[in-house]
């Protein structure tokens, strides 16, 4: 394997990866919440069983967190790489000519997402965190005996501001798919005859996933 | 026409370079672009200044020696050609063109729009040859069957004459395009594949020391390659260098 990882082509590799697997995540994700459009029970199963069973837990959960985290330091290597590679730029530079705003400017979307991630884990994660493993509650309970989650993702949604938020960044999520779907593919050494319908899917995965979780978070702050 | 030009001169490597202004007159769209700077550099001589200094040689767009960023591009505004091929009907009375050398680390300036490419060559001393046995038993190459699809696409990445633009274009400085091209046309024909595992990792370690930047597929160099060279064949550079650091 010698260093495969140290070169550019390899560490292209690694990037492509980890988007498949944050983009596996996404659509996970995006299941579990939509369930809560349609059945506050069902919703609140499936994130009692998430929260709750072991393997998601200990095993999923860390390797999301890395692979969160590995994919923001990859990007942020490239980058400084990339700029490193070109000490003076062009007094013009016409980069529409040639290739997408999206392709071009992945870093400043997924810092937006980073960003984003910050806030969600600050609302979600960290609560989640307290009340299960400080607080020692595994029972997924309110006072009353119903199951909690349901109540406070409504909770959540009821501020304009962290709607807002949220749909802002679910925009910058969806141009940072735009490039990267299609991208993790070309990286990976994919690219035949299936390419053009898959960069079709991509671009709908790419639209729907984003503008799915804008719903979502738009019902529930008006419901 | 009458147009001006600003111009990026710089005296040799270890100086500092910039933009200066040029306005010229009498400029016909028939004339193609280095004509054009022909026609500077010969008002510039007869006014006792320096002429403006940029790379050119077969001016009929096969050998790759000129370059030129121009308004923005490299090999300026229009599509699937080189400089020399740029016809000044492509641009308006009136117009401000900016003309800059390509930019990468791995391309130093030399003279004003000159840059030095060699950092390609070293990338094809790395890997791109074929051992042949030239002993006197030879094998005629026509001698070997070869299907047409991997033949075609062999020609195709052949095409490129290393012109530098794909690493221009990039905003990583990749020179990925390239070298893909460079690893595609051996690696697909049968004389290639004696050394083909360790022709993709000594190339990509050369473009990697070389100081090129990396590709994260905007696609860029695919437009702006005179050539027309594709994507698809850094997907195929990707696929053997991950085949090879598997076996190597
Ligand atoms: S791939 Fe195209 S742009 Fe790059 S060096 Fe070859 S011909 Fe020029
Ligand atoms: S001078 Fe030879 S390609 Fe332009």
């Amino acid at each position: 394997m010698g260093g495969i990882f140290n070169s550019s082509v390899g560490r292209k590799f690694a990037m492509a990866l980890s988007a498949f697997f944050l983009m596996i995540f996404l659509v996970q994700h995006f299941a579990i919440n939509l369930l809560s459009v349609f059945s506050a029970d069902t919703f609140n199963e499936a994130s009692h069983f998430m929260g709750t069973f072991w393997v998601v837990q200990y095993i999923f959960q860390p390797i999301l967190i890395f692979g969160v985290i590995f994919h923001f330091v990859m990007g942020m290597v490239l980058e400084i790489r990339n700029k490193n590679a070109r000490s003076i730029g062009y007094v013009k530079y016409n980069g529409n000519a040639n290739s997408t705003w999206m392709s071009r400017n992945m870093i400043y979307t997924g810092a937006v997402i980073l960003l984003f991630l910050g806030l969600h884990f600050y609302d979600f994660w960290l609560p989640e965190i307290n009340t299960k493993f400080i607080q020692g509650d595994m029972s997924g309970t309110l006072a009353s005996g119903e199951y909690r989650y349901y109540e406070e993702l409504q909770h959540k949604f009821v501020d304009v501001w962290r709607v807002a938020l949220y749909c802002l960044s679910f925009v910058f999520l969806s141009l940072h798919l735009l490039h990267g779907f299609s991208s993790a593919f070309q990286s990976v050494g994919a690219n035949n005859k299936y390419t053009k319908g898959l960069r079709g899917f991509g671009k709908a995965y790419a639209i729907v996933i984003p503008l799915g979780f804008i719903f979502i978070a738009l019902y529930h702050h008006f419901n | 026409m009458k147009l001006t030009l600003k111009i990026w001169r710089q005296k040799n490597a270890d100086t500092k370079g910039k933009m200066v202004d040029y306005p010229i007159d009498g400029i016909d769209g028939d004339m193609s672009f280095l004509e054009m700077l022909d026609i500077l550099n010969e008002d510039l001589i007869n006014k006792g200044e320096e002429p403006v200094a940029f790379d050119h040689d077969c001016r009929e767009g096969i050998c790759g020696m000129c370059s030129l960023h121009i308004n923005g591009e490299p090999h300026g505004p229009d599509k699937g050609i080189t400089t020399c091929q740029l016809h000044m009907r492509m641009f308006k009375d009136g117009d401000t063109i900016f003309i800059e050398p390509f930019r990468a680390n791995a391309f130093p300036v030399i003279k004003d729009l000159v840059v030095d490419r060699s950092s390609f060559d070293r990338i094809q001393h790395a890997g791109g040859f074929i051992s042949v046995n030239t002993s006197g038993n030879t094998i005629d190459a026509n001698a070997i069957p070869i299907n047409k699809h991997d033949a075609d696409e062999a020609f195709e990445a052949a095409t490129c004459i290393g012109c530098g633009a794909c690493v221009a274009s990039c905003k990583n400085s990749s020179a990925m395009l390239f070298v893909a091209a460079k690893v595609s046309q051996f690696a697909l024909l049968p004389q290639g594949k004696v050394e083909a595992t360790e022709r993709v990792l000594n190339m990509v370690k050369q473009m990697d020391e070389e100081g090129f930047g990396n590709c994260t597929n905007t696609g860029a160099c695919e437009v702006e390659c005179p050539k027309g060279i594709s994507l698809e064949y850094i997907a195929r550079m990707n696929r053997e260098y991950l085949a090879a650091s598997l076996k190597g």
